[in-house]
């Protein structure tokens, strides 16, 4: 090996891959492992720990891994990381810990995900866990949601030594690792479900069907229920959609709707809730869950169209995921975007109108704008649209929350730091307070906060 | 888990629960609906509270099987559990909130209720009826056999009329008709709410719109988490799409667009039919669904 490139990972073969929902990539073999962490420099001033959102100490654990001391490999991690064996898979490493490794200057760049991935697949088939706190401290603390804020925020404070209970909404712990992120991508029973008991491994309660605002709201959990401080980890919200002609139709779904049903109720096994498989799908959007949708429309049988107003160097999908589509055999309609959806009598979607586009003068987003062609509308015919347009935040909390302050979108305003908002010992991160963003930024946000509440009992 | 305590069948095909669940009973008030599960990975079903006594801490539903989720809830019985159960959802009825009792007072309020629509019309008649206002109930439904809750609703409405489709019992004729008749007999009426299948809600509020009465609707759409986040119960009230989870149930009837409600209705009858078939037959099931092949 000349050290440029590095180890390959088995994948199931895509056209395989496109008729079941198994996992994608299968991960590195013990061997495999030990030789690509053989690749990691161990550089003295790791720049890829500055691009971790949770600064794992990466060379340490790389180190471990090189020396089959894959156990000590896994502590490593959990010091700074709740859900490895989610962040290995879903993490843009691209973009943040393997964006700024040395390696990839000349070749490749040592592929930290993926051994993230085997280290954290290693403790869970080895039955290694993280370790709890010696010993509790007593204070109360509630964590509203169970994605990977509030997962990794409630994490953090258990090891610290508090006494959390995490609120969840929804029938299963995980929020989008369980209703968004498709089981092709992340295995629920395997993966979220053993997560999500390491971190109650930790000492951390978990309640579900709670709805926060709804069944109880925060003022109430403070006053009645003896909670001192609480975190705010309640994700992204309502879909939006375009406002067009023909919306309404029936066929047309929010990504959420979809994936919801397939990911979180199991329609994809064929359980008591319905799902529509489509014969030929159009996704709107060109996000990482337009990706999802799209390939999970693929595995229910639709030929798949995504449709994205801007070109393939804007899709704003991992690229990771852009090539796992492209693979299986989702076809990219770039640069046009829908202007009506056409139906029939009966109110069923039969196609989208779509108009073309070309790239104009970057927009404050700093990507070109896209500018209609005029005259040059033509149709797609389909009998599902899924519109994956990202989403607005839900204000079942903000509205029930005396004192806490919202932005003009609607987003729960917090620091950036330590996740404090205007409210006294009620702090916020993830997609709550950022809008639509990725697992493990939502993450950094839970950890940011847990570090936070932590100093704010210390100061009291 | 989410214990039953009380199981009665009300009518043919219509079964009553208590259903005991501290958390929706802490705070949840008329108009507001649960979501519940009956097993693992079963489907989460919305219905609206009928009832609820929050020193028992316990949850009234009614509901009618209609496919193969709501087939499996009827099975359970006294003492099984429910695998979720959570709520309150939705905004409150406002006729039932605190501060707007004064107004509420000043009103000649009619309910319209039709078939499995009498169970969410029962807690508001009876709050109202607590707070010392008295309100006129039409409850209707097809037959006499398929009607419930007449007693109970006679403890708590101020004026009822009970009628069926068919004659069967009292006032012959629909909800729509009984109303007519009551306006035409010199009564009259300053609001209305209507809460039954959407085809009767839209010819009430048809009606109420000619007679000029303000109306109310409980909307009961296809729903999946029930908390804004897949926008499946979507509806077009006036000029704006609504989210019948987090803006509603209850929405002004003169403004909901019925007839693409009851178009979106249909979505997954098929899927629907399907799985109510090889649930009813199991492992009887030899074909007819059209999708297992097994008649080819």
């Amino acid at each position: 090996m000349d050290g440029f490139v590095r180890v390959p990972i088995s994948e199931q073969e895509p056209k395989v891959r496109a008729t079941n929902f198994e996992e994608v990539c299968l991960g590195y073999t013990e061997e495999e492992a030990v030789k690509e962490a053989g690749r990691c420099l161990n550089c003295k001033n790791p720049k890829c720990v500055g691009g971790c959102p949770v600064s794992i100490n990466i060379p340490a654990f790389i180190h471990e891994v090189a020396e089959r001391n894959f156990e000590k490999a896994y502590q490593i991690i959990s010091e700074s990381s709740a859900l490895p064996a989610v962040c290995g898979r879903v993490c843009p490493q691209e973009t943040q810990c393997e964006g700024q490794c040395i390696r990839g200057i000349k070749g490749e760049a040592v592929a930290i995900g993926k051994l993230e991935r085997f280290v954290a697949d290693w403790a869970r088939e080895n039955g290694v866990k993280p370790t709890p706190a010696a010993e509790k401290n007593g204070h109360k603390v509630a964590v509203i949601g169970s994605g990977p804020s509030g997962l990794t925020c409630a994490g953090d404070l258990a090891k610290l030594g508090y006494d959390v209970t995490i609120f969840e909404a929804l029938q299963k712990a995980g929020g989008v690792l369980v209703y968004g992120i498709p089981e092709f991508r992340l295995p629920k029973d395997k993966v979220v479900a053993a997560e999500v008991e390491n971190v109650k491994s930790l000492g951390v309660k978990l309640e579900t069907n709670v709805i926060i605002g709804k069944s109880i709201t925060i003022d109430e959990l403070m006053e009645e229920e003896g909670f001192e401080a609480v975190f705010i980890g309640s994700g992204a919200g309502l879909p939006r959609f375009m406002g067009i002609p023909g919306e309404q139709a029936n066929g047309v779904f929010s990504a959420n709707e979809f994936l919801t049903r397939s990911n979180l109720m199991k329609a994809y096994e064929d359980s008591d809730t319905p799902i529509s498989r489509g014969k030929k799908v159009v996704v709107v959007g060109g996000g990482n869950v337009a990706m999802d949708a799209a390939r999970t429309a693929l595995r229910l049988g639709a030929e798949v169209h995504v449709v994205y107003r801007r070109s393939e160097a804007e899709l704003p999908a991992r690229a990771e995921e852009v090539h796992h589509a492209k693979e299986e055999g989702i076809q990219f309609d770039l640069l046009q975007n829908p202007v009506e959806i056409l139906t029939d009598d009966k109110g069923w979607v039969t196609g989208v109108r779509v108009i073309k586009m070309e790239l104009g003068e970057p927009d404050e987003s700093g990507r070109r704008r896209p500018v209609e062609v005029e005259g040059s509308e033509y149709d797609i015919d389909c009998d599902t649209v899924i519109m994956s347009l990202g989403t607005s935040p839900n204000p079942l909390i903000s509205s029930t929350t005396e004192g806490l302050e919202v932005n003009r979108r609607g987003c729960i305003v917090a620091e950036e730091k330590d996740g404090e908002t205007s409210k006294a010992a009620v702090y916020a991160g993830g997609d709550a307070v950022t809008g639509a963003a990725t697992v493990i930024l939502a993450m950094g946000a839970g950890k940011a906060a847990a570090k936070g509440i932590d100093e704010y009992f210390q100061n009291k | 888990m989410y214990e039953i305590v009380r199981k009665e069948q009300l009518a043919a095909n219509i079964y009553l629960m208590d259903v005991k669940a501290p958390r929706v009973t802490h705070s949840c008030l008329p108009g507001q609906f649960i979501i519940a599960i009956a097993e693992e990975d079963g489907e989460r079903i919305p219905l609206t509270i009928c009832d609820y006594d929050r020193e028992k801490e316990t949850v009234t539903i009614v509901f009618q099987p209609i496919g193969a989720s709501t087939l499996r809830m009827t099975e359970l019985e006294v003492g099984d559990c429910f695998h979720d159960f959570v709520g309150p959802l939705g905004q409150p009825s406002e006729l039932c909130l605190e501060e707007n009792l004064e107004e509420t007072k000043k009103k000649n309020i009619v309910f319209v209720a039709g078939g499995v629509g009498t169970a969410p019309v029962y807690p508001q008649v009876k709050w109202l009826k607590e707070h010392g206002v008295d309100t006129t109930v039409i409850m209707g439904s097809r037959t006499k056999d398929l009607l419930f809750f007449v007693d109970e609703m006679e403890k708590v409405a101020g004026q009822l009329c009970v009628t069926t489709d068919d004659g069967s019992y009292g006032f012959h004729g629909m909800g729509t008709d009984q109303l007519q008749a009551l306006v035409d007999a010199g009564q009259s009426f300053d609001h209305c709410v209507a809460i039954g299948p959407m085809i009767m809600m839209k010819f009430v509020s048809l009606l109420t719109k000619k007679l000029e009465i303000p109306t109310i609707v409980s909307m009961n759409p296809i729903m999946v988490d029930g908390t804004g986040m897949c926008g499946a119960c979507r509806l077009v009230v006036g000029d704006e799409i609504k989210f019948a989870c987090v803006d509603g149930p209850e929405f002004d009837g003169h403004l909901v667009d019925f007839d693409q409600a009851m178009a979106r209705m249909q979505q997954y009858k098929t899927e629907e039919g399907r799985k109510k078939l090889a649930y009813e037959e199991g492992d009887t099931h030899h074909g007819g669904c059209g999708h297992c092949g097994g008649d080819k």
